[in-house]
Order: structure tokens, then sequence, then C-alpha cells
């Protein structure tokens, strides 16, 4: 492979502002990387023409100078972005054939930016699962591998992780519901933000949980999220949740300095059989920022054991109502109708052969939290109880916590197929770090801290403040430098 | 709270998503489970707690009540299943 692809985004984008190559050139690496990671099966839909069309006008726009940063510069689109003329399936059966007539307000502002599209990504189908494997593309395979086992790379957001690990692409785009951007960075030894709620439009992303959802870039390295999350950020009036927040530059906030911060080690995150080696790395982790000048302090959060259960009401209730689109009358599958079929089983036939087990578990699920009898004891108390999520992170931010330190996973990559008789709530689990940062809608991060025994990569995740996407980012800058990892996969894929 | 057959059925119903009436005890079987880890926020004291509606605590904006868009058919019938002179075309509603 092409020692190009070996360059951060931020290498990448100096070395074409040096001369030293092109972002023809630089496309074309990435376009043979992806063509030899079929293995992974990660790139799902290809978009080569569109790549080295926006390659040519971005060298151009690079020699009249000025360029933004990510002109130039190839990148990978999850499968849940809308993009103009292009497959967009949220890797499901019932968007098979779809052509959005529009183009997702993030990737439009990357592509606006000079960013370049490789190819679209795989994932679990409408970003549901944390493995991959409830993909219609089939599963995304992790570029980590330490013994005969093919691994995950996570989900939901999985082939983005595992493209960008396999250094196909510079980076890539993510979504994150519950963790679909930070499980995965974990699992693949790379870098995963999700921005505060509001600060990327949702707008032309499939939704999944609107009051969740939030989309952010997996790359290589905090500077590189820096760069990415900069130019994917920013208010959109077509988005009612968007904030109008003017976007800071976030690639300056990182000094590395983060003397005086004060972050908190939350108690109730040390959770039941806990690997020794997470327990470890996140203490190394905690002391790391105390010896970089931070004040480090025990804090807690009294409802974390409520999250996952409150997350399983939210999310599936919102679900089940945004997913009442795919009715088989405007857009993708229809369900071939017998004689006397009327418009009742055409939603059911079409639903029931476009939706996979987990979709249509969650859509049903969702539909009894909402149903009548059922509202208040379920869906309203969840959000009564994701209120009291949210204070928790409210009251430690009050008394002065700048940011929080945890693992984020419970564990390193498990192998495919290895849950497929479990039940789905022990898959639910693996969300347990990173889904209470969506319930308070916080900024999180997650930089890749160590290997475990058998050499498996395993993740840190600061969560921050709401809106100080700048300061968290520095924290994480600071943490990276000091953790120093620098493993990569062995490429056996090639 | 055990769901049962019938109930399991009758969400099927309400979703809209055919679910052949083999496979409706083991559904019956997980929406049990799953609704036994959602009960765990019965522990929860939520006395007085309002549910919460947004993380942020703006008010969604609101645009002038204008037409700002349209003239758009070909677009938005370049996916359906059948499109048939300017419509979306679905199998007799009304007789």
């Amino acid at each position: 492979m092409s020692d190009l692809m070996k360059l951060t985004l931020a290498g990448a984008r100096d070395a074409l502002r040096s001369g030293q190559t092109t972002a023809v050139e630089l496309t074309e690496a990435s376009l043979t990387a992806v063509a030899a990671s079929k293995p992974l099966n990660v790139f799902v839909h290809n978009t080569s023409e569109i790549a080295l069309a926006q390659a040519s006008a971005a060298d151009l726009r690079l020699k009249v100078g000025g360029a933004p940063d990510m002109c130039g510069l190839p990148i990978g689109i999850k499968d849940l972005f809308c993009t103009k003329g292009v497959a967009t399936q949220a890797a499901s059966a019932i968007l098979k054939g779809f052509k959005p007539q529009y183009e997702s307000t993030v990737s439009q502002k990357l592509f606006d930016a000079g960013a370049i599209m490789v190819g679209k990504l795989n994932m679990d189908e409408f970003a549901m699962g944390s493995s991959n494997e409830t993909s219609i593309y089939g599963n995304a395979v992790n570029p980590w591998k330490v013994d005969g086992r093919e691994l995950t790379p996570g989900g939901s957001s999985g082939g983005s992780a595992a493209a960008v690990a396999a250094e196909t692409c510079f980076a890539a785009t993510g979504t994150d519901t519950g963790g679909s951007i930070r499980q995965p960075a974990a699992f693949t030894g790379i870098t995963g933000i999700k921005p505060t709620y509001g600060r990327c439009s949702r707008w032309g992303i499939v939704a999944f949980a609107s009051s969740l959802d939030q989309a952010g870039p997996i790359t290589k390295d905090v500077r590189d999220a820096a760069i990415m999350l900069e130019a994917m950020c920013g208010f959109d009036a077509k988005d009612s949740t968007s904030m109008n927040l003017p976007v800071p530059n976030f690639e300056a906030a990182l000094t590395g300095d983060i003397r005086g911060k004060t972050i908190g080690i939350p108690k109730e995150y040390r959770v039941d059989g806990m690997p020794n080696e997470l327990e470890t790395l996140w203490s190394e982790g905690a002391a790391m920022l105390r010896d970089a000048g931070a004040i480090v302090k025990d804090i807690s959060l009294p409802h974390t054991k409520y999250a996952l259960p409150a997350y399983y009401v939210i999310a599936p209730a919102e679900a089940s109502s945004n997913l009442a689109r795919y009715d088989g009358v405007r857009f993708g599958h229809r369900a071939k109708l017998e004689a006397g079929d009327g418009i009742t089983e055409m939603y059911e036939k079409t639903r029931a052969e476009g939706f996979g087990a987990e979709v249509q578990r969650r859509v049903m699920v969702g539909t009894y939290v909402l149903s009548a009898g059922f509202y208040d004891a379920y869906y309203n108390r969840a959000r009564r109880v994701r209120a009291l999520i949210k204070k928790d992170f409210d009251d430690v931010f009050a008394a002065g916590i700048d940011a929080i330190l945890t693992p984020s996973t419970p564990s390193a990559a498990f192998g495919l197929g290895e849950m497929a008789d479990a039940d789905p709530v022990q898959m639910y689990l693996f969300d347990v770090f990173t889904v209470t940062v969506n319930l308070a809608g916080l900024p999180g991060i997650s930089v890749p801290a160590g290997l475990d025994p058998k050499g498996l990569p395993l993740g840190l995740q600061l969560i921050g403040q709401p809106w100080e996407e700048g300061d968290l980012l520095n924290t994480a800058f600071a943490l990276e430098k000091a953790l120093g990892f620098n493993a990569k996969p062995n490429q056996w894929w090639l | 709270m055990t769901i049962d057959i019938k109930t399991a059925a009758r969400i099927a119903k309400l979703a809209r998503i055919k679910v052949d009436e083999v496979d409706l005890s083991a559904l019956a079987q997980e929406f049990t489970n799953i609704l036994g880890f959602i009960e765990q926020l019965n522990e929860v004291d939520v006395e007085g707690i309002e549910p919460m509606t947004s993380v942020t605590p703006q008010r969604l904006f609101r645009r002038d009540d204008v037409v700002n868009d349209g003239n758009q058919q070909a677009a938005v019938l370049a996916n359906a299943p059948d499109a048939r002179e300017g419509f979306f075309a679905v199998p007799v509603v009304v007789e």
C-alpha cells in the first residue's frame, strides 16, 4: 500500500500545501486501498468517479490558494448520510435502490470544504447495533486480528471505524445515538468524537432517534478530529434543533496545556466484570492527566445505572415514529402483493421484508412503550429518568468539573457471530459507558489508550461540558500525547 | 411484565409489521426480556421531575410561515416504487 495512506488527515493536508502530493494522487492511493480492502467489507457503494472529479476540482482550488483544511482529502461517508444521486440505504433492505435527490447538510459542508468522497461505508441497519452485524451488506470486519477469529469493528459506525483504522481513507463520517462513533473507534484503535447535541445538523441523515442522534468524525488522532469536526459543524435552518452558535477553530484549541483543569472520575463506571487491564488503563489515564497539571477528583453520577434502560425506551420509541415513513409508498422497497391485498397488507409485508430482526424488534418495543396505557409507565418515566441523568452531569459541571474520564467500552472487540445466540440485552450492555452522553446531549470523545493482553485496542473516553468541544479536544490531545498509543493492525487483508 | 402471544400480535399489528404465527412466541419472549430490563426504571424516584423534551434549553426555532420551496414533483417521485401520472400509486383504499 502507498505510504501516502499512512499520513494523518493533518499530514496529508500539509503535504498538499507543500506540493509533496496532489489531491488526485491521494485519491488514487485511497481508491487503491479501498479496492484492496474487500475482505473487510467496509465500502458498500463505490463513488470512485465522483472522487476523481472532486480531486481534480480540489487540486485547482489548492493551486489558487486559501483552500479550507479539508480540501483535497479523501474520506469515507457512512451509508446513513444522504448523498445526492448516490445509493443511500442505511444498510437496510427497505431502502434498496434509494438514491436521494438531495445532499445531507454535513456531507455538503464537507464537500464545500473540498473533501473527497471515496465511498459509502458499512454500518448496522438504521444504526441499530453495536457490532455491525445487522447490516444488509453483511458484517464489516475489524482490521485488528490476533488469532483465527474475525472480530467486530463495533457499531453502528463499524464500517467507518474499520475503513480509517485500515488506512483506506484519511477519515470518515460517523453518527452516534448511543455510542456508535466512540465504541467502534475504541474497538479499532482510533479516535472518534460525538459533539454536543445540536452542533451538527441532522438534516439529510437517515433518522434513528432524533433527540439522541449526532454526527461526528472518526479519525486517526485528535488533531484530525478537530479539523474534520470543525468542517462538519454549524447552524442549519433545516434542522430545528441545530444551535445557532459560532463554530470555534478547534485545531487552534490544541495547546496540550491542561494545567488547572479539573477531571472527574465517576465511581459508577466501575462496573462488575470489568477486565483488570481496562481498570489499569483508566487509572493510568487519570495519572497522566494529573502529571500534565490537571486536578483529578472522584465524582458521583448516581443515575448512571439507569441510562441503558432509559435509552432502550427512548431510542426505540423515537425509532418507531421515525421509521413509520418506510411504508412502501414514497421510496425504497415495496412487497409484491397478492390478489385481494389492500394497503394494510402492503405496509405489513413491506416492513416485514424490508426491516431486519433488530430493527423490527426496536420498532415494536417503541410501539409498545408509546401505546395507550403504557405511555406514562414507560415512555414518560424514561424521560423523567433522562432528566435526572442530565442533572447528574449538570451538578458535577456546576461543581467545577471540566471533563470526565471513563473507559469507552467495557471490553475489547469480540468475535463476529459470538453474540448471535445471546439475549439482545447482552449486546446493549456494550453501550453502558457511552449512552449517558447521548441522553445528556454532551460531547464525548474516545481516544485509543492501549492494548489488552491479546493485543486488541482499548479506548478511554472523555466527556465534556456542552459546547466545549474545543476544551474537550484539548484535554484529549494532552491525554493522547501522554498515552503515546501508536499500534496499528497487521494488514492481513492485503 | 410478561408479554403473551396475543399482546405480541397486537404490537406487531400496531407497528404494521407482518409476523408469522409461528414466530409470535419467540417474539413475546424477547419483549418480556427487554421490558424486564427496562423495568429497572421503576426503582427511580421521579416524583416532581418533568419528562425531558430537549437536552438544550432552547425552544425549537420557527421560520416564517411562507412557501420557501416547491415545484419538485419529479424529484419527489423519483424514488417511488410505483408513481403514475404525477402521483404515488397505492392499492385501492376506498372502494
